[in-house]
């Protein structure tokens, strides 16, 4: 069973006066078939940790290990992060003019799965799964994000959650800018591949909304570089009732 | 990739651009057009139309030492009912496409001993292209070549340039009335190529005119692709690819003369530029004058930085004296690959140098298509890989 091990994890960015602590010491284990979310105030770090399970370059890490089933995840570069199982599903994916979904999507796949899939059962996979997030056909022939309205971008990052099958899957506040409607059916996407019990889901968000669509074996408060609590779905309804303001206050706001 | 981020010309993402402010086409030349080489002043590289240029790397071709010492190799595949003829310079059909606009073109034209005259009889339709290899075998040399296309008449053009050299020569076209006319000129020269010359399609009535400019080698190439209609129905669509590697210059500098009611003109140039001191510059003008009612024009620049040390100098310029036409625009756009995106690719599991090509080809994918020659799309593809594959 997959698992992936977050410990006393520290990480900087360059900020002008120097190199600027983010994350202070995260401990946080995810195994194949959980749900964590991740909840937080503006600015506590919450997305500092999603990019830099990723590997983005922007950030250093200080300090702290993360291993996937004991590797060290680390050392690893993005691509191979990715095809070690750790997607990242991102909040401001970018445009890549001229490159179409659909070459997109096969070279991605032929990446992680390490072989091109096969054309035939390949075109089935994709309609099929673009059907069920209500995408149109014509979708995958307009390049990569370009023009793209938020609710867009957010089901195509669930498309290729649904299409690669990670390991482990990071949703940094795929949650924010969605209506209702485009709020459910990313929901029902993720809820797909959580269901087949072959993901560890890390969901990454600022409102307990989505929580009620996809729910949670897990809630962890973050706040100030690291978790400050930990506890079961229920920490979410107190923080809907309760905001944040116990943890941004109390001495340990930044 | 920021190249669609449409970064107004004039913004700085990598490369540079710069934009013209105020000139016009008229004031840019240091003199009128000419046949003669003596009525241009030597350049010193603070004209406009000098500014981007390393005069120092021309070879003398701008201030008269370039001596013609050297050898080309001229290999004419015509496919049958097509002539082609040696002629002196006062064949009344060379130089009637457009006079030369620069020194360089100048010099052309006064060095050159014969030209070649590359004839399609009217209503010829060609099924094979017109194919002309030239490989430079070193030295300097001068040319000229007219392709005359007669009324009705279709042919597909493919000029390949290959080997070293210090090439100045001029090219020009006389499209007859509903006419149609695909042109591919490839300069795939070796590094340490000079290679200067001025395009002149002149456009019959209802003509069609597709002008190719693929550029990928040479030491510094500049090109004067130029499109002048004498009735109306004429189309011209000006297409152009380059990828400019560490140390070239290429330089391509386009004019599309609406001088006649009712005629079209489309241009289309997309770069790609890799290294330290890779310059590419795309000077565009599009000219409508007051008599050219009815005219449609869009001429649009994109270049893809991909590496840190490359320069872009993007100059569209669309002067308009008449506001009865069916349309005008420009785009400039330069944008480079840049870490996020090279992030959001890795992050799918595909590695840099596959993330890289990917964004590479489909920039160029969609400009290839349009060319309509198979074989030279394929070429073309086939060379962009070999580029990429040299890609630091």
């Amino acid at each position: 069973m997959a698992t992936l091990e977050i410990h006393d994890l520290h990480v900087s960015v360059e900020a002008e006066n120097g190199p600027r602590e983010i994350l202070k010491g995260v401990d946080l284990t995810i195994k194949q078939g959980e749900t964590h979310a991740v909840m937080g105030p503006n600015g506590s770090g919450k997305s500092t940790l999603a990019y830099s399970l990723a590997g983005h370059p922007k950030y250093t890490i200080t300090g702290g290990t993360v291993t996937l089933d004991g590797e060290d995840v680390l050392e690893m570069e993005v691509d191979e992060r990715a095809r070690a199982g750790v997607f990242l599903a991102m909040q401001y994916p970018v445009e890549v003019p001229g490159v179409s979904v659909s070459n997109f999507l096969r070279t991605s796949a032929t990446a992680i799965r390490g072989e091109a899939p096969k054309l035939r059962t390949w075109v089935k996979e994709v309609k099929e799964a673009m059907e069920r997030l209500q995408m149109d056909p014509s979708f995958a022939e307009r390049n990569v994000n370009e023009g793209f309205s938020g609710g867009e971008k957010k089901r195509h990052e669930i498309l290729q959650l649904e299409l690669l099958k990670p390991k482990i899957a990071i949703l940094d506040e795929t949650d924010s800018g969605l209506d209702v409607d485009a709020l459910r059916i990313v929901s029902e996407g993720v809820n797909r591949v959580r269901e087949t019990g072959e993901v560890g889901t890390l969901l990454i968000t600022h409102y307990t909304r989505i929580l009620r669509y996809i729910k949670p074996d897990f809630v962890h408060v973050f706040a100030n570089g690291r978790i400050a609590e930990s506890g079961g779905a229920e920490l979410a309804d107190q923080l809907e009732a309760e905001g944040y303001d116990k943890y941004v206050k109390g001495g340990v706001s930044a | 990739m920021a190249e669609a981020q449409n970064i107004p010309a004039g913004a700085t993402a990598g490369g540079a651009v710069a934009v013209a402010a105020e000139s016009t086409v008229a004031t840019r030349m240091s003199a009128p057009p000419s046949y003669d080489v003596q009525d241009f002043p030597v350049p010193h590289g603070r004209e406009e139309e000098w500014r981007f240029t390393p005069l120092e790397r021309l070879k003398g071709l701008h201030d008269g030492t370039a001596k013609a010492d050297g050898a080309i190799k001229a290999q004419v595949d015509a496919p049958e009912g097509v002539t082609v003829e040696s002629v002196t310079r006062d064949d009344e059909r060379v130089g009637k496409a457009g006079k030369p606009v620069d020194r360089i073109a100048a010099q052309a034209y006064s060095s050159f001993e014969k030209a070649t005259v590359i004839s399609v009889p009217k209503e010829t339709v060609l099924t094979e292209p017109v194919r002309v290899l030239l490989h430079g075998e070193g030295g300097t040399t001068f040319g000229h070549t007219v392709f005359d296309i007669g009324a009705f008449a279709e042919a597909v053009i493919v000029v390949d340039h290959t080997g070293d050299g210090v090439r100045a020569a001029n090219v020009d076209f006389l499209v007859g009335d509903g006419a149609k006319v695909t042109f591919v000129s490839v300069q795939d020269w070796d590094d340490t190529a000079v290679h200067c010359s001025q395009h002149n399609a002149k456009l019959g009535r209802d003509a069609t005119f597709k002008s190719v400019v693929v550029t990928f080698g040479g030491d510094v190439v500049r090109l004067h692709p130029r499109v002048e209609y004498t009735g109306p129905g004429g189309d011209a669509e000006l297409l152009g690819l380059y990828f400019t590697d560490a140390g070239q210059h290429q330089e391509h500098r386009l004019l599309v003369d609406h001088n006649v009611p009712n005629c079209k003109s489309n241009v289309v140039y997309k770069g790609a530029l890799q290294g330290d001191n890779a310059h590419a510059v795309w000077i565009g003008d599009v000219l409508i004058e007051a008599a050219a009612e009815g005219t449609d024009t869009y001429e649009m620049n994109r270049n893809l930085v991909l590496t840190d040390g490359a320069r872009v100098d993007s100059v569209p310029n669309l002067e308009i004296e008449t506001g009865e036409i069916v349309g005008a625009g420009h785009a400039s756009a330069t944008g480079r690959f840049d870490d996020e995106q090279l992030f959001y690719l890795m992050a799918r599991g595909i590695p840099a140098t596959e993330a890289r090509r990917l964004v590479v080809r489909g920039f160029f994918a969609e400009l290839v298509q349009q060319i309509g020659v198979k074989d030279i799309e394929e070429r073309l593809i086939a060379k962009i890989e070999e580029e990429l594959e040299a890609s630091v």
